[in-house]
């Protein structure tokens, strides 16, 4: 039996895989499909200080292997979350993290300290690159200054091992990842969406009431593997590498690339049991290849 | 609700007519629950421009096969593949989806309004509710008499009623035009499933009259089971996925 446990900058997992925020709810939907536990982790749907109503329908476009998406971070804000969805989900035996997002660093530095209070909170994923609202955001994870200024707030009152998840929306992405880690990142989790925009010939308009929306699925992998290479070899924190992956080969790559874990997004949407199937093909993978452990995966390209 | 993503095998694939499909479907294993309203996702074989899975309402379900069936309407590339697969092919489904309608009770007087692949569920809805076929009423609207299915074997469970747009079966023209439109008030339950226009119509009416209604709506979805937060629809309480809060809602809660 190889190890697949991972340490991620003092966040422990039991194995490397985990959902992405945005893509599988608060657990409780996978939950009706399987056990949750033998997850990595859940990426829990990203929360605002305040409750936000989201983007106006429609909100997604299928695209050539991937679809487009301008949700909005719609969410009911924290105290909801603390109040209502916490003690539903505290059980899961996976480890849980936030994602935290907001319009202001006072609004992500309100946030996290709300959270820090939670016990089986495992960590904090500090979203500045969702592209689909108005303010903040992604504006943090565009610029260096901007991205370092947030890190170094959240994580003066960060109370647990704390993930900033980078935009692939950036000349390069590396510039952001060593701003972070300077600030104090324990990791960093890549990709978030690409801006991207589709449109209806025939009716000549967007397919997005947002016009432009983010990117996701297969279309996005290749990008999402240059990035986490680069951004592998720019840091010293551990990586987390997401963008298209749909099964245990895409998964394996992301580790070759650099990554230490992995999340799965949009590949949740067509198929839920995606994650668990990862798990078990990188177990396979180790056994055939004579690795006793993931982390000796991490990293491991030949060139 | 337990759900599951299963292997189904193509029995049957019989066109209704020109546009319209049904695909009898058996599970490899046992069938679970499945409610009148409910609705499975469907992943698309061997058509790589398709990404996502397609949501289906079940229009029968037959528990001692273990089989299903779907009525696919073509309307895009999606939909257009699944209509071509044949006996013998294997397809996944994720199953059991959404809420399904609150089912008539003895004594109750329906009227379901249907066109398109709306039709789907109301059948199905029909044939659980065992009501006396004069308690229920289906009132079918089409562009012409092609566009509608055969209804002959499930006379035994509803009354039918048709409208076309062109005149060439029943009423001419919209559901909206048919004589049953102007006598709302003697049913207590109204259901509805079709074109957008067609359920606000049918809705307005039971408004106006103070009829029970629930409407299936069919937004735009990604995973079908509340994790994208793409296919919502504005309500009362805010922003709702139609894929699990819905797709069934009660016309009180929606902002029409």
């Amino acid at each position: 039996m190889v190890n697949l446990a991972v340490n991620i900058g003092g966040l422990h997992l039991k194995n490397p895989v985990m959902t992405a925020s945005g893509c599988s709810g608060f657990g409780e939907e996978l939950a009706a499909f399987y056990d949750v536990s033998r997850l990595g982790a859940i990426l829990l749907k990203g929360i605002t200080l305040k409750e936000r109503m989201g983007n106006d329908y429609p909100r997604m476009a299928e695209t050539a292997s991937g679809m487009l998406n301008a949700v909005g971070l719609q969410n009911r804000g924290v105290d909801y979350f603390v109040r209502e969805i916490y003690p539903v989900i505290r059980n899961y035996d996976t480890a849980l993290i936030v994602n935290v997002n907001g319009s202001t660093i006072e609004e992500y530095v309100e946030v996290t300290q709300k959270i820090n209070a939670l016990e089986r909170i495992a960590a904090i994923e500090l979203n500045i690159s969702c592209p689909n609202v108005k303010e903040g955001g992604m504006a943090f994870g565009v610029s260096c200054p901007a991205a370092a200024a947030v890190t170094r707030e959240v994580r003066k009152s960060c109370k647990k091992p704390l993930i900033v998840k980078l935009s692939p929306n950036v000349t390069d992405i590396s510039e952001v990842a060593r701003a972070v880690e300077s600030e104090g990142a324990d990791a960093v989790s890549l990709v978030n969406t690409f801006l991207g925009m589709a449109i209806d010939a025939e009716k000549r308009i967007p397919k997005l009431s947002t016009v432009t929306g983010g990117l996701s699925g297969p279309a996005i992998k290749p990008i999402a593997l240059r990035m986490v290479w680069q951004v592998s070899q720019a840091v010293k924190i551990p990586v987390i590498g997401l963008g298209g992956i749909m099964n245990s080969t895409d998964a394996v790559e992301f580790f070759l690339a650099g990554a230490a874990a992995i999340q799965v997004g949009t590949a949740i949407f067509k198929d839920p049991f995606t994650p668990l199937h990862i798990i078990d093909g990188l177990q396979n993978y180790l056994e055939r290849h004579g690795f006793s452990g993931i982390s000796e995966l991490s990293g491991r390209l030949q060139m | 609700m337990q759900k599951v993503v299963a292997d189904f095998t193509v029995t049957a694939n019989i066109a209704l007519n020109s546009g319209c499909h049904a695909l009898v479907l058996q599970s490899s294993g046992e069938l679970l629950p499945i409610l009148p309203g409910q609705f499975v996702n469907v992943e698309i074989p061997g058509n790589k421009e398709v990404f996502l899975r397609r949501p289906f309402s079940v229009y029968e379900v037959d528990d001692a096969s273990c089989s299903l069936t779907l009525l696919v309407k073509i309307l895009g590339r999606g939909s257009a593949t699944l209509a071509r697969v044949a006996a013998g092919e294997k397809l996944s489904l994720v199953y059991p989806l959404g809420k399904g309608f609150t089912m008539p009770a003895p004594g109750d007087r329906v009227l379901a309004v249907g066109g398109g692949s709306g039709v789907a569920p109301l059948l199905f809805l029909a044939r659980r509710a065992a009501l006396p076929p004069d308690s229920i009423h289906l009132l079918l609207g089409a562009k012409t008499e092609a566009d509608h299915i055969d209804v002959q074997k499930y006379t035994d469970c509803a009354t039918f009623y048709f409208t076309t747009e062109d005149g060439s079966q029943g009423v001419k023209g919209m559901v909206t035009d048919h004589p049953l439109f102007g006598k709302l008030s003697r049913y207590n339950k109204i259901y509805a499933c079709g074109p957008l226009a067609m359920m606000k119509a049918a809705a307005a009416g039971a408004v106006e009259k103070g009829i029970f209604c629930e409407v299936s709506l069919e937004n735009l979805m990604a995973c079908g089971f509340g994790v994208c937060l793409c296919c919502v629809e504005p309500t009362v309480k805010g922003n709702l996925c139609v894929c699990s809060e819905g797709p069934v809602f009660n016309i009180n809660d929606l902002t029409w």
